[in-house]
């Protein structure tokens, strides 16, 4: 810790200035989710705190748009609600994308870390592009082709272009627990008797765990929230969760639109939890190392 | 001095190349094991991509529907008028698109770089049944006395070329004309040199923004003991994992006109009932949510640099007398330097390319490039500009992240 040490009363006053410009900050950046949650539970139809909510009365909040998740009434040929079936539609198609893009990617990223890697940085560059590559290219460049084999309109199509664009992450997660891999494991494995295979399933797999979750979890999280490519490569069926939010917002914006967001935002908050601990678990391997350093 | 003898296995290999062929063999697994992923990466992103902007200057059009006509073209000089034989295949092909309904789209076609195109080919489609037999020039030329134009042909080679930079031209605002110069385009339709202008400008001062508002804060987060750091890191890692239609939705909610922001400055009697602001679906909604969007992809690289920064060094610093800021200047600054240049760039590739977020909420002033290309490819269906756009777009793109990959290295990309 490195406490400033202002001296007289200027010094002072800007340490308080600085403290309450970051404070300001911090609710620009957190602010704007925050207000989203109690309007969620606004009794009214309006975007606004109502009179009542701000004198705490409970009679002003009321669950009703929580209600009119489960309600709103499906597109005809379909049952259940609207708001259900777009988010089993997300999440098949995340978890599938999720698969590809982790099992792909884990195995890349170890042969990317191995010293020998030949061609390293320029295919390293080329793996992570689907992430820097803008959006809108991507989603046409697809679109126009996977037209052409029967893949637009289709499950498959959208799980392909999701799982592309969800290992860039994998690959850089994963790589970030290797860069602190001791090799010395492998050569005790090997000396032990264990072939490759075992070596990798009893060795690496588990060391490296920690970061292949935090990287399925972000390509998860970027097939939950992609609306791009879904727009272009969906058919009129496949509505998932972005596109009906996406829509919703276009025409007019309700509050069923805040308390889905509302969810969405729980959601975040429990996956930040997850990365935090694996990320608190890989430093736990990599204490000694880290000891060293400092 | 006679050189030592090579070791030699027990086999008979020298050592030396034993070694060398175990060094080759892990090389093969290595590449062997990303192979897999490259091969996907190639099939499913990069080929689509490619084939993509090829279309920019791809132009089958003429090929396609007037394949003969074409090939007489190719071979005609463009000195003088064209020879009967070639006046013959053009009757041949138009008569033949005529019968396939596809001289609608040739018309179409050739109307984009000769003004009056279309009317000349629906024209001599109406009197066509009038000409019977040879000579066909004359006859054509009777039907309509552009045909006798070299001018007419000169275009209609043109845009029977197999490739073209028309839509690279149309990108940058400018086309040819009849006598196939490059020109600008009449000021009324010039839109997208000033987009891309608007974008980049957009893009800059969401940059500098999020650059002057994230570094106090990457600032105090990297000072504090790692108890404290941890939580204030938290914070700004929970917007970067909130859904951006979440956030975008959000700041809609605070910024519209019967929003929260303006019911507050209402209450306190900053503006009256009447003149709330329009903060909203315009520029500067899309400047205010981006730069709270983008702003983690800033403090996070910055931070990692900073948090590099030997603390004891600042208080080494004080405790030679130096006040706060001489410190600071002196000794923080020069090496958070590469984390600027990290934040910095990542930022600016970010936000050229961005879409959603200017197309929910950025009205008509706050389209950037990308929104343009989007409503070419499924609005008005201009395929090829659209792909010339994206090439532009991609290009800009691809030269940042090379300088990003020599500034900061990619194998330095953290996810927080």
């Amino acid at each position: 810790m490195y406490q400033s040490n202002y001296r007289g009363w200027l010094g002072r006053l800007w340490h308080w200035v600085f403290l309450s410009l970051c404070s300001l900050i911090f609710l620009l950046l957190i602010g704007p989710l925050l207000v989203i949650i109690p309007l969620s539970f606004n009794a009214d139809s309006y975007f606004t705190f109502s009179e009542g909510m701000l004198r705490l009365d409970p009679e002003a909040f009321s669950l009703k748009w929580y209600r009119e998740i489960l309600h709103t009434p499906n597109r005809p040929g379909s049952h259940g609600s609207e708001w259900a079936s777009a988010a089993w539609t997300s999440l098949y198609i995340g978890i599938c994308a999720t698969l590809i893009a982790t099992a792909l990617g884990t195995v890349a990223a170890i042969g990317l870390s191995r010293p020998e890697m030949p061609y390293r940085r320029i295919i390293m560059a080329f793996l992570i592009s689907p992430m820097i590559v803008p959006i809108i290219i991507t989603a046409a460049g697809i679109f126009a082709y996977y037209s052409k084999y029967h893949l637009a309109y289709t499950d498959l199509g959208i799980i392909l272009a999701h799982a592309v664009l969800g290992t860039p992450f994998v690959i850089i997660a994963v790589t970030a627990t290797l860069t602190g891999f001791d090799t010395q494991y492998l050569r005790a494995s090997y000396s032990l008797g264990a072939r490759p295979i075992k070596t990798f399933a009893r060795v690496v797999l588990p060391l490296t765990f920690p970061g292949i979750m935090t990287g399925a979890l972000f390509a998860f999280v970027t097939s939950l929230d992609e609306i791009v490519v879904v727009i272009f490569l969906a058919s009129e069926e496949q509505i998932t969760l972005p596109r009906l939010i996406w829509s919703g917002i276009r025409q007019e914006i309700t509050l069923t639109i805040l308390a889905v967001a509302t969810i969405m935002v729980t959601l975040s908050v429990l996956i930040l939890i997850s990365v935090e601990l694996l990320r608190r678990r890989t430093e736990r391997y990599l204490a000694p190392q880290s000891a060293n350093r400092a | 001095m006679a050189k030592a003898a090579q070791p030699i296995m027990i086999d008979g290999v020298p050592l030396k190349e034993r070694l060398a062929q175990a060094e080759r063999r892990k090389k093969y697994i290595a590449f062997g094991m990303v192979l897999p992923l490259l091969i996907f990466v190639i099939v499913t992103f990069a080929i689509p991509i490619a084939s993509m902007l090829f279309r920019s200057v791809d132009n089958p059009r003429m090929t396609e529907l007037a394949p003969n006509l074409v090939q007489a073209l190719n071979e005609w000089d463009g000195a003088e008028l064209p020879s009967e034989e070639v006046f013959e295949v053009a009757f041949i092909d138009l008569t033949a698109a005529k019968e396939a309904g596809t001289l609608g789209r040739i018309a179409t076609h050739l109307n984009y770089s000769l003004s009056g195109g279309r009317s000349l080919i629906l024209k001599t489609k109406r009197k066509f049944k009038k000409i019977k037999s040879p000579p066909y020039r004359e006859a054509m030329i009777k039907a309509d006395k552009r045909w006798g134009d070299i001018n007419t042909w000169g275009v209609l080679k043109k845009v029977s070329d197999r490739y073209t930079t028309r839509y690279f031209l149309n990108a940058v605002d400018r086309d040819f004309d009849n006598d196939g110069n490059i020109v600008e385009k009449p000021e009324e339709k010039q839109i997208y040199v000033t987009l891309f202008l608007r974008t980049l400008w957009i893009s800059l001062l969401v940059t500098l923004l999020t650059l002057l508002i994230g570094y106090p804060i990457a600032y105090l987060i990297s000072t504090q003991p790692p108890r404290i750091g941890n939580l204030l890191i938290i914070m700004v890692l929970l917007p970067f994992w909130t859904s951006l239609l979440v956030r975008t939705t959000s700041w809609i909610v605070l910024l519209q006109t019967q929003g929260v922001l303006n019911d507050i400055m209402v209450w306190l009697g900053i503006i009256s009932e009447q003149g709330r602001l329009q903060m909203i679906f315009n520029l500067q909604g899309t400047l205010i949510a981006m730069t709270q969007i983008l702003l983690p992809f800033m403090v996070l690289p910055m931070y990692s640099v900073m948090k590099t920064i030997p603390l004891y060094e600042l208080r080494a610093s004080q405790s030679l007398g130096a006040n706060p800021f001489i410190t600071f200047w002196r000794i923080f600054w020069p090496r958070s330097i590469p984390g600027i240049g990290a934040g910095g760039l990542l930022v600016f590739v970010l936000s050229v390319g961005y879409y959603i977020t200017p197309a929910l909420v950025g009205g008509s002033k706050g389209q950037m490039i990308s929104n343009q290309i989007a409503f070419h490819m499924k609005s008005s269906l201009n395929w090829g500009l659209a792909a010339a756009m994206g090439s532009i777009l991609l290009i800009a793109v691809l030269i940042l992240y090379w300088l990003y990959d020599k500034v900061v290295g990619i194998d330095k990309m953290k996810l927080g």
